[in-house]
C-alpha cells in the first residue's frame, strides 16, 4: 500500500510537468487546429534558459532563486512562443494544414539542431536551486521538497489558466476564436491577437515545466524535449485535444500511468505506452476522453 | 506490338546490366553507393507520394514500413541462405542468388503491405491531423518492437547482411515502381484516388467506396516501402533500428513535399536532390540538420505546391 501511494506521489509530479506541456498543445491547437510540433522544444529552451540564468544570477541558492529563474525562463519562452507563431506560423494563415504541419515539423528540428550547435550537444547539469529533501511523510510515504514544489507551483498555474480562460475578457476571445474564427471577427475579436496570446501563454507554462523538472532531474540536453513533448501530446489527446480540463487529465493520467508501468512492469516499455495509449484512444475515442466529437459540415 | 514491348523490355534489362558493369568497375565505390542511395530514395519518395500526395491521406510513418520491409528481407536472407541455395545448387549461382533476392525483397513487400493494411484498417475513420498522429505511432511502436526482437539484433543492430543489392537490382526496382504507380495514378483507380484527395465526402457521394481505395493506397504504398527497405538492407549489409526513426519519415515526407505532392517526377527530382544534399555538405555536418529544417520552413512559407506542383514531366505528363 505505502508503495502503491509512493508510486502516485511520483505518478503526480510527473503528471503535473505533462499537464503543462499538453496545456499548451491544446490550447494551440484550440485556435488553430494545429498541432505544435515544436512545443517540446519550447520546453527544453525553459530548461536551458533557466540553467543560464542560474548560472549567471549571483545568489545562492534558494527558494527565492528559484522563483526567479521560472520567471525568466517563462518569460523567455513565451517570447520564444510569440516569435515562432509570427515567423512561421502566420504567413501559412490559409494554407492547407499538411504545409502548417510540416513547418511545425521544420521549427521543432530547427530548435532541436539549432540548440545543439548553440548550447553544444553533450548534457548540462543544472545547477541545485533546492535540496532533495523528504518534506512530508505519512506512514512511510514521502513527498520531498521537489515533489511538493513542483505540484504547488503546477497547481497554482492552472488555477490561474483557469481564471484567466473563464473570467477574463481575452479568456473569453480565446474561447471565441476556438470556436470559430470567422464568428469571432464578427464581433470584433482581433484573431491574430489572440492567437499570439495563447502561444505566450502556453509557452510560458511549458518553460515552466521545462525549469521544474531540471529541479528533480539536472540532466538537461538539447534533444530533451523530443520524449517529454510526444508524451505530453499523446496526453492532450488522451484528454481530448482542443480541451482544456482534458490536458490536465491526460497529463495527469499519463503521468501516473508511466510511473505505475515502469514500476510494476519494466522501464523497457516506459516509451512505448505514449503510443500505445495513442493508437488505443485514437481507434477507442479519438474526440478524447473529455473530448466531444465534432460534426464534419459539408 | 508485344514485339516491340518485349523488345523494350530487353533493352531496358541490357542497359541496366550494362550501367551496372560500368559503376561496378569503373567508377569509385563512393559515387556507386550514392547512385545506389538515390535509387532507393526514389522508391521510399514515390511509394509515398502515392499515399500522401495522391490520395490526399497524410501518412508520416513512412519508415515503420521501410524497416518492416529491410528486416523481413534480411532476416530471410541471412537465416534461410544456406538452406535455399542448397535446394537450388541445381542452377548456376548468380541466378540463384538473383532469384532468391528476389524472393526475399518480395517477402520484405508482402509484410510491410500487410503492415500498412493493420495501420490504413483502423485509421480510416479519422481525419487530417489524427492520421498523421496515427502514423506516427504505428511507425514508432514497429520501430520499438522490432528493436526488442532479439533474432534480428536487437539493440546491437543486425550485421552481416549478404550484399546483393546492386545497381541493376536498385534501378531494376526503380523503374518497376515507378511504373506501377504511374499506372495506377493514370488508371480508373488512380482517378478515385484523386477523387478522394480533392474532396473525401463528394467522392463518397457518388459512389466510390473511399475506405477501399484507402486501403489500396496504403497496402501499394507500403509495400514499395517493404521493397526499397530489402534493398536498403542488402545494400548497407548492416541494420539498425535508428536509421528508421521518425526523422526518416519526416526525409521522405520533405523529398515528397519538395518535389510536389502528387507529382511521381517530383518525387524523383527532390529525391534525387536530398540524397546528394547531405554529401555535398559532408564538411558541415553539424549544420545540416539546422539548413534541413531551415529548408523546409522556408519552402512551406514560399513555396508549399514543391518543385513540381501536381505537374509532372517527361513521359508521364497527363
Amino acid at each position: 500500500m505505502t508503495e502503491f501511494l509512493q508510486q502516485l506521489i511520483n505518478g503526480l509530479a510527473w503528471g503535473s510537468i505533462y499537464a503543462l506541456i499538453a496545456l499548451g498543445y491544446t490550447m494551440v491547437y484550440g485556435v488553430l487546429r494545429l498541432i505544435n510540433f515544436a512545443h517540446g522544444d519550447v520546453y527544453m529552451i525553459g530548461a536551458m534558459t533557466g540553467y543560464y540564468a542560474a548560472h549567471r544570477i549571483a545568489l545562492g541558492a534558494s527558494g527565492f532563486k528559484f522563483g526567479i529563474v521560472l520567471a525568466l525562463s517563462m518569460i523567455a519562452c513565451a517570447l520564444l512562443g510569440a516569435l515562432i507563431e509570427r515567423v512561421a506560423y502566420r504567413p501559412l494563415r490559409n494554407a492547407p494544414r499538411l504545409s502548417v504541419l510540416i513547418t511545425a515539423i521544420g521549427v521543432s528540428l530547427f530548435l532541436e539542431y539549432g540548440g545543439q550547435l548553440l548550447f553544444g550537444a553533450d548534457p548540462k547539469f543544472f545547477p541545485e536551486l533546492i535540496a532533495n529533501r523528504p518534506f512530508l511523510e505519512w506512514r512511510g510515504v514521502v513527498i520531498n521538497n521537489i515533489q511538493f514544489i513542483i505540484l504547488l507551483v503546477s497547481v497554482i498555474l492552472m488555477v490561474l489558466l483557469q481564471f484567466i480562460v473563464m473570467k477574463t475578457k481575452i479568456g473569453k476571445a480565446m474561447r471565441a476564436v476556438s470556436f470559430s474564427h470567422t464568428a469571432s471577427q464578427f464581433v470584433g475579436i482581433n484573431v491574430g491577437s489572440v492567437i499570439t496570446v495563447t502561444f505566450l501563454i502556453g509557452s510560458a507554462l511549458a518553460g515552466a515545466a521545462g525549469v521544474m523538472v531540471s529541479l528533480s532531474n539536472p540532466k538537461i540536453d538539447p534533444l530533451m524535449g523530443i520524449m517529454p513533448g510526444l508524451k505530453a501530446f499523446v496526453a492532450a489527446v488522451l484528454g481530448g485535444i482542443g480541451n482544456i480540463p482534458g490536458a490536465l487529465v491526460g497529463g495527469y493520467l499519463m503521468g501516473i500511468a508511466e510511473t505505475f508501468v515502469t514500476a510494476y512492469l519494466s522501464s523497457t516499455y516506459r516509451d512505448a505506452l505514449a503510443f500505445i495509449i495513442l493508437i488505443l484512444i485514437l481507434l477507442v475515442k479519438p474526440t478524447g476522453l473529455l473530448g466531444k466529437a465534432v460534426k464534419e459540415k459539408v | 506490338m508485344i514485339l516491340s514491348r518485349f523488345l523494350k523490355t530487353i533493352l531496358i534489362l541490357t542497359l541496366l546490366l550494362g550501367l551496372n558493369w560500368l559503376f561496378k568497375n569503373q567508377i569509385n565505390p563512393y559515387f556507386t553507393q550514392i547512385v545506389c542511395l538515390i535509387g532507393i530514395n526514389i522508391i521510399m519518395a514515390v511509394s509515398l507520394n502515392l499515399i500522401n500526395g495522391i490520395t490526399g491521406q497524410f501518412s508520416i510513418g513512412h519508415a515503420g514500413f521501410m524497416a518492416i520491409g529491410a528486416y523481413t528481407a534480411a532476416a530471410i536472407t541471412v537465416y534461410l541462405h544456406d538452406p535455399v541455395l542448397s535446394r537450388l545448387s541445381f542452377l548456376p549461382m548468380p541466378v540463384a542468388e538473383g532469384l532468391f533476392f528476389i524472393a526475399a525483397l518480395f517477402a520484405g513487400g508482402l509484410f510491410a503491405s500487410l503492415a500498412g493494411l493493420l495501420v490504413g484498417i483502423p485509421t480510416l475513420r479519422l481525419r487530417g491531423d489524427y492520421l498523421a498522429i496515427a502514423t506516427l505511432g504505428f511507425g514508432e511502436i514497429i520501430r520499438v518492437i522490432v528493436l526488442n526482437l532479439e533474432f534480428v539484433g536487437g539493440a546491437r543492430g543486425f550485421g552481416d547482411i549478404p550484399e546483393y543489392a546492386n545497381f541493376f537490382w536498385i534501378y531494376l526496382f526503380v523503374l518497376i515502381t515507378v511504373a506501377v504507380v504511374a499506372n495506377l495514378v493514370k488508371s480508373f483507380k488512380g482517378m478515385a484516388l484523386l477523387a478522394i484527395r480533392e474532396d473525401e465526402v463528394a467522392a463518397e457521394s457518388i459512389g466510390i467506396p473511399t475506405s477501399r481505395y484507402k486501403i489500396i493506397a496504403f497496402t501499394v504504398g507500403s509495400f514499395f516501402a517493404g521493397i526499397g527497405g530489402g534493398l536498403f538492407a542488402h545494400l548497407i549489409t548492416y541494420l539498425h533500428t535508428n536509421s528508421f526513426t521518425f526523422l526518416k519519415s519526416i526525409e521522405f515526407i520533405v523529398m515528397v513535399v519538395l518535389g510536389g505532392l502528387g507529382s511521381i517526377t517530383g518525387s524523383i527530382l527532390a529525391a534525387t536532390l536530398l540524397t546528394l544534399l547531405p554529401e555535398a555538405l559532408r564538411g558541415f555536418d553539424e549544420w545540416r540538420m539546422v539548413a534541413y529544417s531551415l529548408l523546409l520552413i522556408l519552402m512551406m512559407i514560399l513555396r508549399p505546391q514543391g518543385i513540381l506542383g501536381t505537374r509532372e514531366i517527361g513521359f508521364l505528363k497527363r
